[in-house]
C-alpha cells in the first residue's frame, strides 16, 4: 500500500543508488586522480562490457534447448552481423527480431 | 547542435526499444501492487536504475525494513562504482551538467558513452534521452496496463544485443584484448561459482584485481600515466 513507509523506502533506494554513482567522483575526481585508479578506469570499459554481456545471459540453463539456444543463436547473430557489416543498429534489430521469433514461435 | 542531437537519437534507438518495454513492464508491476503512475514515475525519476526498481517493487510490496532496503540497493547497484571510476576522466570538465550526468549513468548510457568520441553536449543528450524513454515507458505501462496490441516477449533482448555490439566494436578497435577477455572470463567463472543472484560483486572485485595485477605486465612496454 502506498504510504509514508513506501516513500521512505523509495528515498533510501534513490539515496543508495546516487551514493554509488557519485562516490568514485567524490573520492577520486579531484584535481589529481591516483594513477592506479586512472589506469583501472582506462582498462575497465572493455572488461565491463564483457561483464555486462555475461550478466545479461546469466539466467541461461543448459538442461533444455529452450534454456540457451535462443540466446546463443540471437547473440551469435548480433555479433556476426556487427563484426561483418560494422552496422550496430542493423545487428541489434536483426538479432532481437530473430530472438523474438525464437522465443515466441520456435521454442 | 542539430547534428549532435540527431546522432544522440540515432545511437540511443536500441536503448529506446529496451527502455520503453522494460519501463512499461516496471510500470505495470507497480500498478499490480497498488501503486499509481505518480509513484512509478517518482521511482524512474529519482532512482533510475532498472534492475533495482524491479527489486524495489518487491521490497515495497513486502514492506521491507529500511535497512534491508539500503543493503539490497548497495548490493544490486554496486557495479555503478565501476562506471564512475571509468568516467572520471571523461566527466572531469563537464561543467554544470556534471551532477546530472553522474546521476543518470545507467548500464546502457554508460555503454553508449564509454566508447563514443568525447563531447559534452552529446553526453548530455544521450543521458537525457535515455531517462526520458525510461520515464515515458514507466508511466505508459502503468496507465495502459498490459493493453499492448502485440506480443512483446523477448524484445528486451535489444539491451543484451546493445551490449554485444559494443563489446564487438571495442574488440575491433583495439589490439589489446586482455581486458575484454578478463571481463568475460572472470564473470563466467564467478557466475559458475556464486550463481546468477550473487556473482556480480565478487566478479567486480576479481576483475579489478586481475586487471591491475596482470595488466601491469601486459602493459609493461607501453608508456603509462
Amino acid at each position: 500500500m502506498p504510504d509514508a513507509h513506501a516513500a521512505a523506502a523509495i528515498a533510501v533506494m534513490a539515496a543508495g543508488t546516487a551514493l554509488l554513482r557519485f562516490l568514485p567522483f567524490a573520492v577520486f575526481g579531484g584535481r589529481r586522480t591516483p594513477a592506479l585508479v586512472a589506469r583501472l578506469g582506462r582498462l575497465l570499459p572493455c572488461a565491463i562490457m564483457g561483464m555486462l554481456v555475461v550478466y545479461c545471459l546469466k539466467d541461461v540453463e543448459f538442461s533444455s534447448a529452450a534454456g540457451f539456444l535462443p540466446q546463443l543463436i540471437g547473440g551469435g547473430c548480433v555479433a556476426a552481423i556487427c563484426a561483418k557489416t560494422k552496422n550496430a543498429l542493423l545487428a541489434i534489430i536483426a538479432g532481437t527480431a530473430l530472438y523474438m521469433v525464437l522465443v515466441q514461435a520456435v521454442f | 547542435m542539430r547534428g549532435i542531437f540527431r546522432r544522440a537519437v540515432r545511437d540511443t534507438v536500441p536503448v529506446m526499444t529496451g527502455y520503453l518495454v522494460l519501463g512499461a513492464g516496471f510500470g505495470l508491476l507497480m500498478r499490480a501492487n497498488g501503486f499509481g503512475a505518480g509513484w512509478a514515475a517518482a521511482m524512474s525519476l529519482f532512482i533510475y536504475a532498472g534492475s533495482m526498481q524491479y527489486a524495489g517493487v518487491e521490497l515495497l510490496a513486502s514492506g521491507a525494513g529500511l535497512v534491508s532496503v539500503a543493503l539490497t540497493t548497495l548490493m544490486v547497484n554496486a557495479r555503478h562504482l565501476f562506471y564512475g571510476i571509468s568516467m572520471i576522466g571523461r566527466y572531469k570538465h563537464a561543467g554544470a551538467a556534471k551532477p546530472y550526468l553522474i546521476f543518470s549513468l545507467t548500464d546502457e548510457t554508460y555503454s553508449i558513452l564509454c566508447s563514443a568520441p568525447k563531447d559534452r553536449r552529446y553526453d548530455l543528450w544521450v543521458s537525457v534521452l535515455d531517462q526520458a524513454y525510461w520515464v515515458f515507458g514507466t508511466v505508459a505501462g502503468n496507465l495502459l496496463g498490459g493493453a499492448l496490441p502485440f506480443d512483446t516477449t523477448g524484445v528486451d533482448f535489444a539491451l543484451t544485443a546493445l551490449f554485444i555490439t559494443i563489446f564487438v566494436q571495442q574488440w575491433q578497435s583495439t589490439r589489446q584484448h586482455f581486458p575484454a577477455l578478463c571481463g568475460v572470463g572472470v564473470s563466467a567463472v564467478c557466475l559458475w561459482l556464486f550463481g546468477p543472484d550473487n556473482f556480480l560483486v565478487p566478479a567486480m572485485l576479481a576483475i579489478a584485481a586481475v586487471l591491475l595485477f596482470a595488466g601491469e605486465r601486459k602493459e609493461g612496454g607501453e608508456k603509462d600515466a
